[in-house]
Formats: structure tokens, sequence, C-alpha cells
């Protein structure tokens, strides 16, 4: 038998410490992580795509992921301070996200794990993000609300899965402010300069406000306030009216989960949870719900990949098995398409 | 005051004809209170709280009048934010919908079906329809009690919308018997809705398809 299985076999039967490498590649972050089952985060390597103007284009996010993949990896590892050949278990970010970058991802974590010989795990993009804020924030059992550039989900545990109970039918909130941002001449990424003269707005300018049972849309929002700020609003007004009519919708929709599943739970999380005002928004609305809020800290809200190591140990931990040809990537991968073993059938 | 439900956007309490209304009034009342959100900038909040107050009001009559059950409103308070409404006594089809028989399921949903049916034919749309929404009187009647994001609009996008938007309920909530509920729902709804009832179903799926975490065809390779 070659001793790397010798080792991991040692490691299953003694319980001992094992090792997850994690790759994260749905969009514009590569990120690498080492993450212990003990939920020991070891190491979270990042690089991140910028495009020179406009915004992501899919196939030169993957090409930059291709590119930078050995310096993220040797950096995660060096961080870590353990050798590749350390490495029990490899866990790839399999969707929702871009074809290219995830097919980039995905090649990564064959290569690698077919290389040292141990298990892969393809892990959902969004569950992942919720299983690392439970980790590291202690939530137990949280309705969250997922928002970043490429998704916005209200998410919670019910019955086995994760149960989606409001989406953005149209683009995700992080979108809707880039593309404004790009639209009224801020550079990219657009949410910082938003949140930075929306502070300096004063007067609310009413934009479209769609909220559709628990579902949300923000393409309207978007237009109109391009087409405003054409029209000569004040930009710092325009940015102050579009954070509040976008988040107004978000905090109502997670509200209405939280008051439908009766949860005592609430997190933010993905790389819009950056912007204070949200989060001060979803703390009030917490607060009034009798819920406790959680935010993991930033470098654990945007797209790494601890958070996909760490879910890959659980889902490993609890008898997932995946064969290589399991690995296809899914870019529009459902978050309750996927059983959740590790948290049981309890509500 | 005795507090029924403590919803997401409003209260709902539970007093009596006398209390809220007129002396000589006997019976329950619900009263439906708008809260304010701190979260919420003032204006938005204003703007919300009292569009919604004034519209659920007039929904709740023109739905009623186009043979869909639903509370008579006995007062629309536009500055307190409050409506008063009658108490429907029955059972939520959220708490009923999965333990019911497969044949008693499927009558409820062709109901149900109908009646979201009636509301589009009266150029209503619902916005928000879910299972905790409805209920389930011993008469055999389905009460809609809450209009709070309904419109009026004809629109056959917003049609699609409404039924894409039960059909998301039926999966977050009763799981187990999202298809069968579902199929006997577009069952009752076309049955009342007549021929165009085909183009707003193949609406609403096309609205499920445009959504961003649905499978479609992916390229070939992986």
């Amino acid at each position: 038998m070659n001793p790397l299985k010798i080792n991991r076999l040692r490691w299953m039967l003694f319980g001992i410490n094992v090792l997850c490498l994690g790759i994260e590649g749905t969009a514009h972050t590569f990120g690498v992580g080492i993450v212990s089952s003990r939920g020991k985060i070891l190491s979270n390597v990042s690089r991140i795509y910028a495009p020179p103007k406009g915004g992501i284009h899919p196939r030169e996010a993957a090409q930059f992921h291709a590119a930078n993949a050995r310096v993220v990896l040797n950096g995660a590892l060096k961080a870590a301070k353990i050798d590749i050949k350390d490495i029990d278990l490899v866990a790839f970010s399999g969707g929702p996200g871009l074809g290219p970058c995830l097919r980039t991802a995905a090649t990564a974590a064959r290569a690698l794990a077919s290389w040292l010989d141990v298990p892969i795990i393809s892990v959902n993009h969004c569950i992942a993000h919720i299983e690392i804020g439970r980790l590291t924030e202690g939530a137990k059992d949280p309705v969250t609300l997922y928002v970043s550039g490429g998704n916005t989900q209200v998410i919670a545990f019910d019955a086995g899965r994760y149960r989606v109970f409001g989406e953005t039918l149209d683009i995700p909130v992080g979108n809707c402010i880039d593309v404004f941002a790009r639209g009224v001449g801020l550079s990219h990424p657009g949410g910082p300069h938003v949140e930075r003269l929306a502070r300096e707005g004063k007067k609310y300018i009413p934009l479209p406000y769609v909220v559709k049972g628990m579902d949300l849309s923000f393409s309207g929002l978007m237009t109109e306030a391009v087409r405003r700020h054409r029209a000569g609003k004040d930009l710092r007004d325009l940015c102050f009216s579009l954070q509040e009519t976008a988040f107004v919708a978000l905090v109502e929709v997670t509200e209405r989960a939280v008051a439908h599943t009766e949860k005592k739970e609430v997190m933010l999380t993905g790389g819009v949870a950056a912007n204070s005002r949200l989060r001060e928004m979803l703390k009030l609305m917490a607060k009034e719900q009798g819920a406790k809020f959680y935010v993991p800290p930033m470098e654990l809200c945007g797209d790494q990949g601890a958070m996909i190591a760490w879910t890959g140990i659980l889902a490993h931990k609890h008898g997932v098995k995946q064969r290589l040809e399991d690995t296809m990537v899914k870019q529009r991968w459902r978050t309750d398409e996927v059983d959740i073993p590790w948290r049981g059938s309890r509500r | 005051m005795t507090l029924m439900k403590k919803g997401a956007e409003a209260n709902l309490y539970l007093e009596d004809f006398s209390e809220v209304l007129h002396l000589a009034g006997a019976g329950k009342v619900v009263v439906k209170h708008r809260i304010s959100k701190r979260y919420r900038v003032p204006q938005l909040d204003l703007q919300l709280r009292e569009s919604r107050t004034a519209l659920e009001a007039k929904l709740f009559a023109d739905a009623k009048a186009a043979g869909v059950p639903t509370p008579a409103v006995y007062e629309v308070d536009r500055v307190g934010m409050r409506l008063v409404m009658e108490f429907i006594d029955g059972k939520q089809v959220k708490l009923i919908l999965n333990k019911l028989t497969p044949a008693r399921r499927i009558k409820l949903c062709h109901l149900i079906g109908k009646q979201i049916a009636r509301l589009h034919k009266a150029g209503i749309v619902h916005g928000d329809l879910t299972t905790s929404n409805m209920i389930l009187t011993p008469q055999g009647k389905v009460f809609f009690v809450d209009f709070g994001l309904g419109e009026y609009s004809p629109s056959l996008e917003a049609r699609g919308v409404d039924l894409h938007l039960l059909k998301r309920a039926l999966q977050s909530t009763h799981f187990k018997v999202v298809d069968e509920a579902y199929r006997a729902v577009l069952t009752g709804y076309r049955r009342e809705f007549g021929k165009n009832a085909g183009e707003v179903i193949e609406r609403a799926e096309e609205i499920e398809r445009r959504g961003r975490y649905i499978a479609k065809e992916e390229r070939a390779w992986h």
C-alpha cells in the first residue's frame, strides 16, 4: 500500500486531524484555503482578478486563475507551514459560478487530488459561505442573507437541506451597485465608492422598490438610478437612495424569512456584507425580531478557499463520497439541491 | 389588545368589535397595524406603510367582488396605518396541506387555483401567494387574508410571477407534495381562467427558467 494511503487510514482510524485543501474559483477570486477537521483555518490565500475596465469577462478571469493557481497554492501551503503531501482531502467550488472559472478551479482540484491520491469533493459555493460563518461565529441555525456581486439569496435550513426562501429574480444586489457605479463613472469595484458617497447624501429620491413575495428584483432599480443621474440628480443623493432602496428590500425579505421560520439567528455574508449601512439595518431588524445577529470577519465574508475546505471536511466526515467523474461543475447549482447530512434532518 | 401574530411588516391583534369600532357591535375583529421600521429611511417607511395599507383595503374589496373570499374591511386608518377587518376562523393552509389525504389536497389546490384565476381575471395580482396567507374555513371556503403586496396589473408578467411565487412557496414549505399540489393548482387555474391560461402558465415557467439558479443547457465539457 502506498505510504500516503496508510497515513490517511491512520488518520481516519484514530480521528486524528485531517487536513483539507479547498480551492475557490467561481468568479473573480482564485483562492486556496487549508483547514483542519478540528475547524482550524491554517491558511487562506487569494488573488482577485480586477478587470482593466468594465465587468468580469469569464474567460479572462479563468485565464487569470490559471496563471495564478501555482502562486496561490504555494502561498497557502507556506502560510500553513505544511508540505503538500500532508493534505488528506481536496475540495473545490463546483458551482454556482462562471463556467470557465469553475472549470479552471475544478481542473486544478482534480489534478491535485489524482496526484496526491486523496478523495475529492465538489462543494456548493453558497453553502460554503454559510458553513464558514457557522464555524467561526458560532451561529447554530441562522437565516442567512448572502449578498455579493454574483449572488443574492435568503437561505435557511429545513428538513435536511438549505432552503432558499428568497432570491433575486434578475441581477444580484452587488451587481446592481457595480453596474450603477460604472454607469455614473465610478471605478470598479463600485461598492465602496457608492457607500462613501451615500454617507454624504441627504435627500431620499424615490426609486423602484421591488419585492415580489420573498423574492427581489434589482434591474429596474439599477436602470432608473442611472437614468436619474443622467437627468442631473445629485450623485450623493442617488447613491444614498439606491442603497436605502436596495437594502430595505433585502432586509424586508430577510425579516419575512425570520418571521416565517421563527428562527432566532440572522447571519449576513458575501461581499456586500462589507457595507456598514446594510449591517446596521440588519442588526436593527434582528433586534426587533428578537434574533441574534452575526457577520463573519470580512476576509471570510468574501470568496475564499477556507470556506470550501471546511465544507469539504463536513461532507467528507459525513460519508459524502465522489468519484472524479462526479465532479462536473454546475454553473447554476441551486443551494437547495444539496443534501446536508452533517446537519441531520432536524429542523 | 391580544397580539395574534407578529408578522414581518405588521402586527395582527385580535380584538372585540365593540371595543374598536362601535359599542353596538359584536364579534371578533382583527387589527392589522403596519409598524414603523427603524431600519428604513423615514420617507420610504412612510411611503411603504401608507400605500400598502390603503391599497390592501381596496384589493380586499375588489377580490371579494370577483368571487374570492376575503375578510370584510371595517376601517382604514391611513394615519395610524391600521386596517380593522373581520376575523376569519379556520385553519392556515400552511399547517394542513401536508397532512391532508391526496384526494382532499388536490381538491383544495384546485380551489386555490380557481381563486387565483378569479383574481387575475379581475386585474388583481396577489404578489405574495403563500399557504400561510390562506385560511380554510370549516365550510370549505379558502380565504385569502393578506394582500399587503398585491397590485392592480393586467400584465402577463405579473400574473406569471404570481404563479411562480406560489410554486416557490410550495417548494420551500411543502417540498414533499410540491409537484402534485402545484399541478392541481394549475388545473384549477386553467378551468377558471379559460383559454388564455396556457399563456400565463408558460410565462411562469419562463420566469423560472430566467432565474439565476436554474440548470440550463451548459457547454459540453466540464
